[in-house]
């Protein structure tokens, strides 16, 4: 036991303490270190860049630490915290989500008359809660990262204080975020009366050799994966999604739908497949109905919707459905494919929610799939790339969303779960049916005389064009990707 | 452990859990139903407290800490929320804010 803080500690810690500390003297230069507010408007921004930067230096340590020492992880505090492939590989796309959200953040909290520099605090904080979420390997480190970044959401959600269906998402999300994270530490408090430690490795230590079935256990699986399954949006827990999706501000959306989705499969994988291994047959089942159900739902409701967020979100619904397949196949590939999906799925859904930012113009929401029409005449660039990213979430080849989707399958298939496989190839063609809803629109349908010119300037094209190589670039050349993929494998 | 079995905390636990979430599902007023989660973190302290003791270290009683002060900054920043949606509804009755569906 060690009482001191050690190099060791703090070489782990090194990239939360670089996005707290930033994430404060945004807050604390936005109230009262630029006193001028014409000022503060441009400048307070610019600090997220110092930010990611020195995040990203103190994570390629760590990745150059463990490449170069040939190490399987690095421990701290105690085991609190554990930085393996597993944890860089997220927060690898943490941040890279931080960056392009941030730099899309300016132009559209202009436009929504909202645009306050505490949206970047709020943002790099909740990144930090998301770099405890991956990292974190003891009960109370992951709890606590986990209200980081969802209270940061909760804010970040009801940031247009004037529009009532941004408060009201924000209300519908805080109400059953706490509600999911109160269930979620009850199962966490049977772990501890169980076991008798806080730590994920002890923890796992003291199930072994538990009956699956057991009654306490069972009560802390049942909870502790309800909370779960509510953070990643899987049905039938799913009903706070659509809300604050179509809410929340569309950069908030983004976020939202990408960083919190991957953070909180992060933290699954690391419940399931660590204290929760041992009861793998109690849960089995119930994940594959989970999962049958929440593909169902998400796939089934998007058809009708006419909001493209709200679309999105029930695709984003779907999404989480296809990634708990690969955790109830539960082999090496199948835990490759959910980090090969989360990487795709981050470039793919940011791209098109990007596209959705683009739209909105002073006087013109534009969240409407009516509001697409005639994107192809009037900018061939956004409606090619909205088109990639479309293809890519139905899991069309050669875009990325068919390497994610193909890693699943083949993983489920090898694990013998063959009706898993075949539902899932089923909703994909459901899938494309409402992405090429959108895809009609934009290209079929004739604009309104009266529709202004988008929404775009240098930082959102750079975003837009970027998540829209990385889809096509994945897809074509996936090599590189894979092998990022292949370390970040927890056994 | 002379006295109170530990059980009998753990029963205390689970019924005021329940009780939580009955009122989390049954109350129509935000401030209720907020408070009802509140009372679920509770219970939740009084499960960490009780195995704590029953084994001797002081594990338990630092993540009561840590999901009180969690409590505290979610009370904080809903009561926020809670004020702009009454600011911008005049009602706080769940029912009524209902402008997002389906």
């Amino acid at each position: 036991m060690n009482l001191f803080y050690t190099a060791t500690d703090h070489f782990v810690l090194s990239p939360a303490i670089q996005l707290a500390f930033w994430g404060c003297a945004i807050l604390l230069l936005d109230t009262w270190l630029i006193p001028d507010p014409r000022k503060r408007r441009w400048l307070v921004p610019i600090f997220v860049l110092p930010a990611i930067v020195l995040t990203a230096i103190a994570l390629g340590k760590q990745h150059a630490y463990l490449v170069s020492e040939g190490a399987r992880e690095i421990s701290a505090f105690n085991g609190a915290l554990t930085v393996d492939g597993f944890a860089l590989f997220f927060n690898w796309v943490f941040l890279i989500s931080t960056l392009i959200v941030s730099i899309v953040s300016y132009r559209y909290l202009e436009i929504e008359g909202e645009h306050h520099g505490e949206y970047y605090g709020l943002i790099l904080l909740a990144n930090c809660g998301m770099f405890f979420l991956a990292t974190g390997t003891d009960l109370v480190t992951l709890f606590v990262g986990l209200e980081l970044m969802a209270l940061c959401f909760y804010v970040m959600v009801g940031f247009l204080r004037g529009e009532r269906r941004s408060n009201e998402a924000a209300l519908k999300y805080l109400i059953l975020g706490a509600f999911s994270s109160a269930l979620l530490v009850y199962g966490f408090s049977l772990f501890y009366g169980m076991a008798g430690a806080t730590k994920l490795s002890v923890i796992v230590k003291a199930m072994q050799g538990r009956d699956p079935w057991d009654p306490v256990l069972f009560l802390a699986m049942a909870t502790t994966s309800v909370g779960l399954l509510f953070k990643i949006s899987a049905a039938p827990f799913h009903m706070w999604a659509p809300d604050a999706y179509e809410g929340a501000p569309t950069t908030t959306t983004a976020y939202l739908s990408v960083a919190s989705k991957a953070a909180s499969i992060a933290f699954l994988l690391r419940i399931f497949l660590g204290p929760l291994d041992v009861a793998r047959p109690a849960w089995e089942p119930l994940l594959a109905g989970v999962a049958i159900l929440t593909m169902t739902v998400g796939n089934f409701a998007a058809i009708t919707q006419t909001n493209v967020k709200r679309l999105l979100a029930y695709s984003s619904i779907s999404h989480a459905g296809y990634m708990l397949l690969g955790l109830i196949a539960g082999n090496d590939t199948g835990l490759k494919g959910i980090a090969v999906y989360v990487l795709v799925y981050t470039f793919m859904n940011l791209g098109a929610f990007l596209v959705v930012i683009a739209l909105r113009r002073q006087n013109i929401i534009g969240e409407d799939v009516a509001d697409l029409a005639g994107l192809a005449k009037r900018h061939p660039g956004y409606a090619l790339l909205m088109l990639v990213f479309l293809l890519s979430l139905a899991g069309i080849p050669p875009t990325a969303g068919f390497l994610g989707k193909y890693y699943i399958f083949l993983s489920l298939v090898e694990t013998g779960h063959y009706v898993l496989a075949v539902i899932g190839t089923l909703y994909v063609a459901v899938a494309i049916y409402y992405y090429f809803r959108i895809v009609r629109s934009m290209y079929l349908d004739e604009a309104a005389a009266d529709t202004a010119p988008l929404a775009s300037t240098v930082g959102l094209r750079f975003a837009v064009g970027v998540s829209g190589l990385l889809t096509l670039c994945i897809g074509i050349y996936p090599e590189p990707f894979l092998r990022l993929a292949h370390t970040s494998l927890l056994k | 452990m002379q006295g109170v079995p530990l059980s009998w905390y753990l029963i205390l636990s689970a019924i005021l859990f329940a009780l939580g979430v009955a009122g989390f599902l049954f109350r129509r007023s935000i401030i209720t139903v907020f408070m009802s989660i509140e009372l679920m973190l509770n219970a939740v302290n009084l499960s960490f407290v009780a195995f704590s003791y029953q084994f001797k270290q002081v594990d338990g009683h630092l993540f009561t800490f840590f999901v009180m002060v969690v409590a505290a900054a979610e009370a904080a920043v809903g009561l926020a929320i809670i004020l702009t949606v009454f600011r911008n509804r005049a009602t706080l009755n769940i029912d009524e804010i209902n402008s997002l569906k389906y």
